[in-house]
């Protein structure tokens, strides 16, 4: 077999050092009943041709060559080629988490200049080596918010991104944290200043949690809702799902923890993930951040140097104490975004936002959006005496996937679609689109 | 003596912001096609930003530049070996990195109609159904990110059961050898820890097991073969006691390279376990991730999967999100999708049989590296070693030469060190985990390396304590980084 890099005649040489007679000897200590005593049931192995073909027709399987206006958590962007060129270095691609700083610099160093980038970004003091994405971040952060406050209950607009919501309801279950979810304007789309100002007159709250742009796409007026948790004593937690929209959205001040999803920065959307998730957050809650992070220092000659570091806060460090039982992070993916945010750099990241917003404005110019709040790239349609299903089975045929229906997480938004166009739409393709659902 | 590294050019080179100069660009996006839009109208004057302050301006060749040269300062499996005792890190196929490069597979949105998903839905499919196989389990979820994810989605799951028979309980037992994402994933569950000892063979205690089993018990959490390389030989007794008392048992899939095609956790009691792709099915580690953590578990268990799962309606998967036990998502979409496909690819190239001939090759690796090192080294354990070796510093710490001194010379042979101090319970541990995708040459050379330390901990013992010295960074002072943390760069 390819990948086995042993000759049947070193073998044998090691097995004769060894003292045994055969591989079979080496597993003689195993009780008898808990062997398996038949092969797996799997098939023989293939070459590499094969894997191809199989894997190829799998794809074949899947939208191919279709226009897509979906969004909605997972956007699709252009990924330059430097991306892929330095990510396939086997010295990135098959290198250990950088515990061995020594021989570790590369990839320490591109994570130092991530987190520098992320803070810039979010315009927060300090960022972690990131998160599995940004649902799992945005439960992290909830968590993070009740030991900073020690209160434990959480608020969480319903203009949420709903998988992540569905998240943060599985880990709170068991951590006395109740989850309780406020409203959005029926008009405007965004989150529902007066019940939130409602709820947070309750029991005490650790944390509120909105995410801007929000699941319909919309800004939502993240300082006012700050000034209400913070006159409530609560830590407002901001989210992101599009990073694309930094680039031209002012980051919130007043925010207590960021938590996003970094998908948009040359991840692509592959079924749902791997993505990259990121928490940031001011300085003095660091000691509460859960995840890895690395530091400045210098080695025994007075270099610069870059290390992991205040892994006291974490599981194989303090066991049951630790901040989160997450160990790994998601090196190679937030390379991939700090090749992007390189590649786009100051200008790129503005101009690129502003071609997503162009696209988004001109496609919702030719449809009328159902909520008249400000938005990015995202917008939600009402579909006029037909079904948003019924819409999309019309547009596959033209080999177009039109939006997400919203009644799956929303019921009363049952009649509606939630499109998305990015600087990957044509002008044609939206024409084409918009002709067809009018 | 076996051959040190030689150096190579080492470039300098600054940060991304200290080679930045205002104007420079490495992109060009396509002339826009449709009238552009004022910002502050389209978002309000208020939500919209400045330029991004000290954001890179670098152009394409310096972006090749700057990660190429950072690129050379790591090192890496396609370097050499990488003994990290429990980590697997074993060769990355390139076919993988391919395959799930495919644009129909890497384009696919999670959304996208599931009509025109079917070949990502038929690939998790059969890597659901493999894992179950490979592990003797019933039914798999793919979606955990991680094998700490899986942990705490394995756990919530035992806990639902136990509620649905009355009572959830409040303790989770863990050998005090195990890993420390146990303790922690059980503590997310909203559970107690409790730690139990190991016996002299290294083995748990089985007797000390029986007196802390009662009815305040969920689950014990415990690693297989165990992180010192060494199988439970009780292991079914262990269940027995836990199932006797109606307790759970969970187990760490972290070493499932030691058992494919020889033993099946589901044979042996196994309540639920986590595999990590990124180690035993050979997915990259990236420095530092994307893993993936899929849990597989008994029939039992199966009602609280989290939701979505597939099934077969006619001729097509589907996703059924009417689960009423389950325990939720544990991550938005479906799981690390382009991980899955890597390791679906791995378990492909090997085939059944070949994926038993994996093991043996792990296991005959691990073996070689004893019988070789045990003369100079400590072994403080002398049960049978399946696919890793755990010595201790014993006999070079009279020379007041230490493990992690060790470890950091091995550096200087042109190797990864061992993993350092762990497991817990042996003082001075050197944890060696060699993989099947070693050559015997690369393997002699390791051996030559680890004799050649342990004859300069009694000569030189200097050079020891001050590796490494061929590194282009020598000694990383770590304590300075905690003590005042320099968490970003700022400009001057």
């Amino acid at each position: 077999m390819r990948y086995l890099p042993k000759s049947d005649s070193d073998r044998r040489e090691m097995l004769d050092a060894i003292g045994a007679d055969s591989l079979e000897a080496l597993f003689a200590h195993l009780p008898a009943s808990v062997r398996l005593n038949r092969p797996l049931d799997l098939p023989s192995g293939i070459s590499e041709y094969e894997i191809v073909r199989y894997f190829r027709e799998r794809a074949a399987q899947n939208a191919d060559d279709y226009s897509c206006f979906l969004g909605a958590g997972v956007y699709r962007h252009f990924r330059p080629v430097l991306v892929d060129t330095v990510v396939s270095r086997g010295e990135f691609l098959t290198s250990y988490t950088p515990y061995q700083a020594e021989i570790s610099q590369g990839t320490l160093t591109t994570i130092f200049e991530f987190q520098t980038m992320i803070c810039q970004l979010t315009g927060m003091e300090v960022a972690n080596a990131s998160m599995y994405d940004g649902s799992t971040a945005m439960a992290e952060a909830a968590m993070m918010a009740v030991r900073i406050t020690r209160k434990n209950r959480v608020l969480v607009a319903r203009s949420v991104h709903p998988e992540y919501r569905e998240v943060l309801r599985t880990y709170a279950k068991n951590q006395e944290m109740p989850v309780e979810e406020f409203g959005y304007a029926a008009e405007m789309g965004t989150l529902d200043l007066a019940e939130l100002e409602r709820q947070l007159s309750g029991p005490p709250t650790a944390a509120v949690i909105v995410q801007s742009p929000n699941f319909f796409g919309i800004v939502e007026p993240v300082q006012q809702a700050a000034e209400l948790a913070h006159r409530a004593g609560a830590l407002l937690v901001a989210v992101f799902t599009e990073a694309v929209s930094l680039g031209i959205l002012h980051p919130p001040e007043d925010v207590d923890i960021v938590a996003g999803e970094l998908q948009s920065f040359a991840l692509t959307p592959s079924y749902g993930g791997p993505y990259a998730g990121i928490i940031a957050t001011k300085e003095r809650f660091v000691r509460q951040m859960p995840g890895r992070l690395v530091g400045e220092t210098i080695d025994a000659d007075g270099n610069r140097a870059f290390c992991l570091t205040l892994a006291t806060r974490e599981q194989h460090i303090r066991r049951e104490k630790a901040t989160s039982n997450i160990c790994t992070n998601q090196a190679l993916l937030a390379l991939m975004a700090s090749v992007f945010m390189a590649v786009y750099g100051k200008q790129g990241l503005r101009e690129l936002a502003l071609q997503n917003l162009a696209k988004a404005h001109y496609l919702a110019g030719r449809l009328q959006p159902r909520f008249c709040g400000k938005f990015f790239n995202e917008f939600t349609v009402r579909m006029e005496g037909k079904s948003p299903d019924a819409v999309n089975r019309a547009l596959l045929r033209q080999r177009i996937i039109g939006g997400l229906p919203l009644g799956r997480f929303y019921p009363e938004l049952a009649d509606s679609l939630l499109l998305c166009a990015t600087e990957m739409s044509r002008r044609e393709e939206m024409d084409q689109l918009a002709e067809a659902i009018q | 003596m076996t051959s040190r590294v030689r150096p190579h050019l080492s470039y300098n080179e600054p940060l991304l912001f200290e080679r930045s100069s205002p104007g420079k660009v490495a992109y060009q996006l396509p002339e826009l096609d449709v009238p552009p839009v004022d910002p502050k109208e389209a978002l309000g004057p208020s939500n919209v930003r400045e330029a991004i302050d000290d954001f890179p301006e670098v152009s394409e060749v310096e972006v090749i530049r700057h990660y190429t040269r950072l690129s050379a300062w790591n090192y890496a499996i396609d370097f050499g070996m990488y003994p990290l005792g429990s980590c697997t890190m074993k060769y990355n196929p390139r076919v993988n990195e391919l395959v799930a490069r495919l644009e129909g597979l890497a384009w696919a949105h999670p959304y996208q109609p599931e009509s025109l998903a079917q070949g990502a839905m038929e690939v998790m499919a059969r890597l659901e159904a493999a894992l179950a196989e490979i592990t003797g389990m019933d039914a798999v979820t793919l979606q955990p990110a991680a094998g700490a994810q899986g942990e705490l989605t394995a756990l919530l799951m035992m806990r639902a059961l136990l509620e649905r028979r009355g009572n959830p309980r409040k303790k989770i037992l863990i050998p005090d050898s195990a890993h420390g994402t146990n303790p922690a994933s059980a503590a997310t569950a909203g559970y107690a820890v409790e730690n139990i000892k190991s016996n002299e063979a290294g083995m748990l205690d089985v007797a000390a097991l029986e007196q802390h089993v009662n009815e305040d018990v969920a689950a014990l959490m415990l690693t297989n073969p165990n992180t010192l390389g060494i199988f439970e030989e009780q292991i079914e007794r262990v269940a027995e006691i836990l199932h006797a008392k109606g307790a759970l048992l969970y187990m760490d899939g972290a070493n499932m390279n030691a058992l494919m095609g020889i033993a099946r956790p589901g044979d042996f009691g196994v309540d639920a376990l986590h595999l990590n792709l990124h180690k035993t099915f050979s997915t990259p580690h990236g420095g530092g991730g994307p893993g993936a953590g899929p849990v597989a578990v008994k029939r039992e268990l199966e009602p609280f999967l989290p939701v979505p799962r597939l099934k077969r309606t006619g001729k097509k998967w589907a996703y059924d999100y009417r689960r009423k036990d389950s325990i939720g998502r544990v991550r938005a979409f479906y799981g690390n999708f382009g991980v899955l496909v890597r390791a679906l690819a791995y378990i492909l190239a090997h085939g059944g049989p070949g994926l038993r001939n994996v093991t043996l090759d792990a296991v005959l690796n691990a073996n070689y590296i004893r019988r070789k090192l045990e003369p100079h080294f400590d072994l403080p354990y002398p049960s049978p070693a399946m696919h890793e070796v755990v010595f201790s510093d014993a006999r070079q710490a009279v020379h007041d030469v230490h493990t992690g001194e060790i470890a950091k010379r091995l550096i200087d042979y042109g190797f990864h060190p061992y993993t350092v101090s762990f497991p817990l319970i042996v003082r001075g541990a050197m944890m060696i985990e060699p993989t099947e995708t070693e050559t015997k040459h690369e393997l002699d050379r390791f051996i030559q390396a680890m004799i050649d330390i342990a004859g300069e901990a009694e000569q030189d013992s200097e050079i020891v304590r001050n590796a490494p010295h061929a590194t282009r960074t020598s000694r990383v002072d770590e304590v300075a980084a905690a003590r005042k943390p320099v968490l970003r760069w700022k400009p001057a």
